[in-house]
């Protein structure tokens, strides 16, 4: 390891002695080229981004802040890509390490078997193959790994996982910024980031935060979805703005991205999600399974949009 | 010149009489919402308290709280805490304080995090504190094994663990009582956050997100019940504001649910 520090080292000596010695720093065509020289040995640095076999696009739900509905949102964005189009395959990676939300959502238990090739084969419901780390050990066994050894259970859970053939794979991300993520956005192409909200000022910074990494490791932020925007008392119809009205559509503005849709606090989302039965399934002619099939429409014409 | 010696030796806890962590497990059940209220309610009993957020990368407190960016100073002993009242009650330490730009984004993987968090606990003056609340990000990773192992030359009284009452949190939360467990850490109990939504029009009750499940979790794992606090708006935005929603609100069953909970872990930690 020490030898390779010393050779990097020695490659940017080589790249400061090509820069002749009276080269003019305030000449900014030479600066920019010598900008552009060290961009291409850093890149060179970093991991390569390698694609998931069988995947034709990778599309992550994350936020920064925990308990937005990042998990309740992947689920369903997932169920609402297959619903909106049959002929799409679908497939949902859970993350979440720490605390895998996907096995309770899509009512889904037990240890994934081995294929032939040694790979795992994902457990399926309501069509959509699913990984996750809760299929891996026991409901209440804590992880309490360190960053490091994650990064190498994420690998498996990318990687050694028979996926088939699929047109979307939808990353439900752990909250924060940090390893996960890290190791998420470095190793893998991402078609573009679905960001989760909800309008609370306190919520909003950290989603802030999660655009902002998104920014620097050059993953395209597709938009936000502002989640439990407005309660509405089932029994008077009053609406309650619980957790602030809009934030999220003012913070879309601010960062100049797109709102992909509004969920509101319905207790038949919670309902549904508690039961392993999430609401586009089980609730297709709701309110609620119409907003996230809006918000599946919305991501898949970003998608397009980006790759034109 | 030896007694500066010895006291420095003896670290910056040595005059916090209790230290306190709250864990959750799951993200967004309201961790630095009960840190933050349970802190007031501690002042208002005539308390010092002292908060340590070590959620690097989303850090609540100093928003909740309304410090503002103040520039955090060095003093012999190490870093000076952000005081939020001019009476010095409440002192706070995050690394909100030491970002540049608060809208900044900390992408940093586990060791980095480790070394900020030794420093945060052994390097910040707090001086007399009755209580040092933790307020911890979700998981169990290494900002939880961080502050654990930073903590063990001090004793650490216990863990207040948080919930909402729904299915995927208590699952998480049962994944943190065993962290607990197999860490010899006490657990001074469970609050279920989030319980009940009383409409400000009818006053019809809804469960939004479930009702019992922390109650429940208590009882299943043997912890005992601090009590339920209610989903309630103007909680909410008070912490938008920063205002002191105790102050505020006396009135409000939220005030009773916090007040309850914050006196039951006092006796506790008295005990």
């Amino acid at each position: 390891q020490s030898l390779a520090l010393a050779c990097r080292s020695r490659f940017s000596r080589t790249l400061l002695r090509k820069v002749p010695e009276t080269a003019d720093f305030n000449d900014s065509a030479g600066e920019r080229a010598l900008q552009e020289r060290q961009r291409q040995h850093m890149a060179r640095g970093l991991p390569k981004q390698k694609p998931i076999a069988g995947v034709k696009e990778v599309i992550v739900v994350a936020s920064g802040k925990g308990g937005v509905g990042k998990s309740t949102t992947a689920v369903n964005l997932a169920l609402g890509l297959m619903a909106n189009d049959q002929s799409k395959s679908v497939g949902l990676l859970d993350a979440d390490v720490y605390g895998p939300s996907v096995p309770k959502l899509m009512n889904l238990k037990g240890n994934p078997e081995l294929t032939d090739k040694n790979l795992m084969r994902p457990l399926v419901n309501f069509g959509i193959p699913c990984m996750s780390m809760g299929f891996l050990v026991e409901e209440v066994a804590p992880i309490v790994w360190r960053g490091l050894m994650v990064m190498s259970a994420i690998e498996k859970l990318v990687r050694q996982v028979d996926w088939g053939n699929l047109d979307y794979l939808v990353i439900d991300m752990p909250p924060g910024t940090g390893d996960v993520q890290l190791s998420i956005t470095q190793n893998i192409p991402i078609a573009g980031a679905v960001i989760v909200s909800t309008p609370q000022d306190i919520a909003l910074l950290d989603a802030r935060r999660g655009a902002e990494m998104f920014r620097k490791v050059n993953v395209p932020v597709l938009g936000l979805v502002q989640n439990m925007s407005v309660f509405q008392c089932p029994k008077c119809n009053h609406q309650t703005h619980i957790f602030g009205l809009d934030g999220a559509k003012e913070l879309a503005q601010t960062l100049g991205v797109e709102m992909l849709g509004d969920i509101p606090l319905h207790l038949n989302i919670r309902e549904t999600s508690d039961k392993g039965q999430p609401v586009v399934v089980s609730s297709p002619d709701s309110p609620e399974a119409e907003a996230y099939r809006r918000v599946a429409a919305a991501v898949v014409r970003r998608l397009a949009e980006h790759l034109r | 010149m030896q007694q500066n010696k010895r006291k420095l030796n003896k670290g910056n806890l040595h005059q916090v009489k209790h230290v306190v962590l709250v864990l959750s497990g799951k993200g967004g059940v309201g961790k630095s919402t009960i840190t933050t209220e349970l802190a007031l309610a501690l002042i208002h009993a005539g308390k010092k308290v002292g908060i340590l957020d070590v959620d690097l990368c989303g850090p609540s407190i100093p928003r909740m709280l309304r410090v503002g960016k103040p520039e955090v100073h060095q003093c012999d002993a190490g870093w000076v805490p952000v005081y939020a009242d001019p009476q010095q009650q409440l002192a706070i330490m995050s690394i909100g304080f030491l970002l540049e730009d608060s809208d900044e984004a900390v992408i940093w993987r586990g060791p980095k995090k480790t070394a900020l968090i030794g420093q945060f606990v052994s390097d910040v003056a707090w001086g007399e504190l009755d209580v040092l609340l933790v307020d911890t990000p979700p998981g169990t990773s290494d900002e939880h094994l961080a502050v654990l192992e930073n903590l063990r030359k001090h004793r650490v009284d216990g863990a207040v663990l948080v919930t909402t009452p729904q299915a995927v949190s208590t699952g998480d939360v049962r994944r943190e009582i065993t962290f607990c467990k197999k860490t010899a850490v006490k657990i001074l109990g469970i609050v279920e956050n989030m319980s009940g939504f009383v409409c400000p029009h009818c006053s019809e009750c809804s469960n939004i997100f479930s009702k019992g499940g922390g109650e429940e979790l208590a009882k299943l794992t043997g912890s005992v019940f601090l009590g339920s606090v209610p989903l309630d708006p103007l909680l909410a935005a008070s912490l938008e504001e920063g205002q002191d929603f105790l102050q505020a609100f006396p009135d409000s069953s939220t005030y009773t649910a916090i007040s309850q909970i914050a006196n039951t872990l006092l006796s506790s930690l008295d005990a």
